[in-house]
């Protein structure tokens, strides 16, 4: 168990190296100059190849990548060429609000997920059933900015339960953290559904109701638990799933996290930025799926660590 | 001809004889079919072309025109009708989803099957190249490509190409490589067969099913991302209409004029959800060992 862990963290190493280096290499090809962001369109030539001389961004390739990844085992991600902030400093004061949101959308995918999908399995056959399972393709199907722009309309324009948008209480979070949820939680329900399916044919299941205890009591006790904690120890996968959606869900939203970070930083070329926080989400997933990896086993003592 | 069959048998007949009992997959291939017809006849469908900026099609105060008797489902911001916009862009959907999953499928494919075929060094480099695909957050990849190159429509289907192999791989890398150590293998090989055969003749074969459902669940994930880089700004460039890029040119009118995101956010969830509920009774029907799910 400890060696797996060892060895998982000593690739992950090696995947965010080459994470870097990629995102690095495309940064590099990106026709669009940075240089002529920073220095504006009135430049003068001699003007745009000091601002290049300052940036080390005449320099070739190897050079600057070794110079920023000598940086960054440092710990430094640079400087932002149009803010004059420090990408850390950026990062830190964005990703809390983007933590925020999927903090909200696991428990709007769980919430969501395992109740359709327990639902579904007792009433299993059903018409219940097969809307549920309707619902949760609809779910999968559904890219996020239609639902949040759809949600947008209906809940906030139209019925004004809800801020159209921002950041700051419980009410600004609730549409964004659906809309980022619910693909989760169409995926979950299908899983909670064959899940529970598989328990409740076990033995025990059998053994609980037939030493009397009553149908409630086995399945909150005795089922839910054991069909749950599969599903439990793949959250961390989502951080995956999450990384894409924050870019969407907080344009839609104006929620101010990396997501909105990372899409500004793109439309301005501001290269530091995009590397900050493509290797944060990298890491961000690399850790997810590490974390997956070893709740599974905890969850299922069958599996056996290779 | 003394020759053994190995490979399952996977006669189209059957297959369809089994999906057709099954009223989602039904319905589901219904939608597609619908989305083909309303793509390959969209000119003979509406009286106006995707581009015509009709003098009659804002109101008097220059706003889009709700749905109604003259344009079916209202008009864009530029007067232009949108059903006629919504036909036309099934086509760079249909075209994206097939193209770029085509593409995905070929990559995933042959990362898959070579490395879990001969394994040894290369094997392992190609599967900590996937690996490290698998870290990188997808739509930031996809959005630094697509300003890489200026998209264009097949811009668009090869950088959604590269972001979307990797999933195929890894599950063939896995049914190849457990494959690749049963017992009619190792005979072949015994017999002489060349590596190409026993690929060619007895591991894709066995892998058919599995392509074949994740090529079907890969065109579902294909369109929404082409619609969400459209959305964007970053895929498909009006004045070509795409799904996704209607609701990105309309978004800001979308308090006064709901229906230009409505109607193609119905479009984009309908052709996603088709395929998803095609791919996943192919995966009841084709996959014997996922049957009895419930």
């Amino acid at each position: 168990m400890f060696a797996f862990v060892v060895k998982r963290l000593i690739q992950s190493v090696f995947i965010l190296l080459g994470v870097s280096f990629i995102t690095f290499a495309l940064l590099y090809l990106l026709p669009a100059d940075p240089v002529r962001q920073i220095a504006g369109r009135s430049a003068t030539a001699e003007t745009v190849a000091n601002i290049r001389a300052q940036l080390g961004l005449d320099k070739p390739f190897i050079v600057q990548y070794a110079r920023y990844f000598g940086n960054l085992v440092q710990g430094d991600l640079g400087r932002s060429y149009l803010q004059k902030t420090e990408v850390s400093t950026l990062i830190a004061s964005r990703l809390p609000a983007s933590l925020l949101l999927m903090l909200g959308a696991i428990v709007c995918e769980l919430v969501l997920g395992i109740t359709m999908g327990v639902v579904a399995a007792l009433r299993r056959g059903t018409v219940t059933d097969n809307s549920l399972m309707m619902a949760s393709f609809i779910g999968v199907s559904a890219p996020q900015f239609v639902v949040g722009l759809l949600m947008l309309y209906v809940f906030a324009v139209q019925l004004r339960w809800f801020p159209i948008g921002g950041y700051g209480t419980f009410a600004h979070m609730v549409l964004p953290s659906i809309t980022l949820g619910i693909l989760g939680s169409g995926w979950y329900s299908r899983m909670m559904r064959s899940s529970m399916i598989d328990v409740l044919r076990q033995d025990f299941i059998r053994t609980a109701r037939a030493k009397g205890l009553g149908r409630m009591r086995v399945l909150m006790r005795h089922a839910l638990p054991n069909a749950v904690l599969p599903i439990i120890a793949m959250i961390g996968i989502d951080v995956g799933i999450f990384m894409g959606g924050i870019v969407v869900v907080e344009s839609v939203f104006g929620w101010p996290g990396i997501g909105q970070l990372a899409w500004q930083a793109i439309q301005r070329v501001d290269i530091p930025i995009i590397m900050g926080v493509t290797l944060v989400s990298a890491c961000a997933i690399v850790i997810g799926n590490l974390v997956a990896d070893i709740a599974s086993l905890f969850a299922d003592p069958r599996i056996k660590v290779r | 001809m003394a020759f053994v069959e190995t490979a399952p048998v996977l006669l189209p007949l059957s297959v369809w004889q089994r999906l057709k009992k099954r009223k989602l997959a039904l319905f589901g291939m219904t939608l597609i079919f619908l989305t083909l017809f309303g793509a390959i006849c969209a000119p003979y469908l509406t009286p106006y072309g995707p581009n015509d900026q009709m003098f009659d099609g804002l109101t008097l105060q220059g706003a889009p025109m709700a749905p109604g008797a003259q344009f079916a489902l209202g008009t864009d911001l530029l007067g232009r009708d949108l059903l006629t916009r919504i036909l036309y862009g099934a086509r760079t959907s249909l075209i994206i989803g097939l193209v770029a999953n085509g593409v995905a499928l070929i990559i995933g494919t042959f990362v898959g099957v070579t490395a879990g075929y001969f394994g040894g060094f290369w094997g392992s480099v190609l599967m900590r190249f996937t690996d490290l695909m698998m870290a990188f957050p997808a739509l930031l990849l996809a959005i630094c490509l697509a300003a890489i190159f200026q998209p264009s429509l097949w811009i668009v289907a090869l950088v959604i190409a590269t972001v979307n192999w990797v999933q195929t791989a890894r599950v063939l890398y896995a049914e190849t490589a457990s494959l690749s150590e049963r017992e009619f293998i190792a005979a072949e090989r015994t017999l002489g067969a060349s590596n190409i055969r026993i690929l060619f003749r007895h591991i894709l074969p066995h892998l058919t099913p599995t392509i074949i459902v994740w090529g079907t669940l890969g065109i579902s994930t294909t369109v929404l991302l082409e619609a969400t880089l459209s959305f964007l700004g970053v895929g498909v460039q009006p004045p070509t209409p795409s799904w996704g890029n209607i609701i990105f040119e309309n978004q800001t009118y979308f308090q006064a004029a709901p229906w230009l995101v409505f109607f193609p956010g119905v479009a984009i969830v309908t052709l996603a959800l088709a395929f998803n509920l095609v791919g996943d009774a192919l995966r009841d029907v084709l996959d014997p060992t996922q049957r009895g799910r419930g």
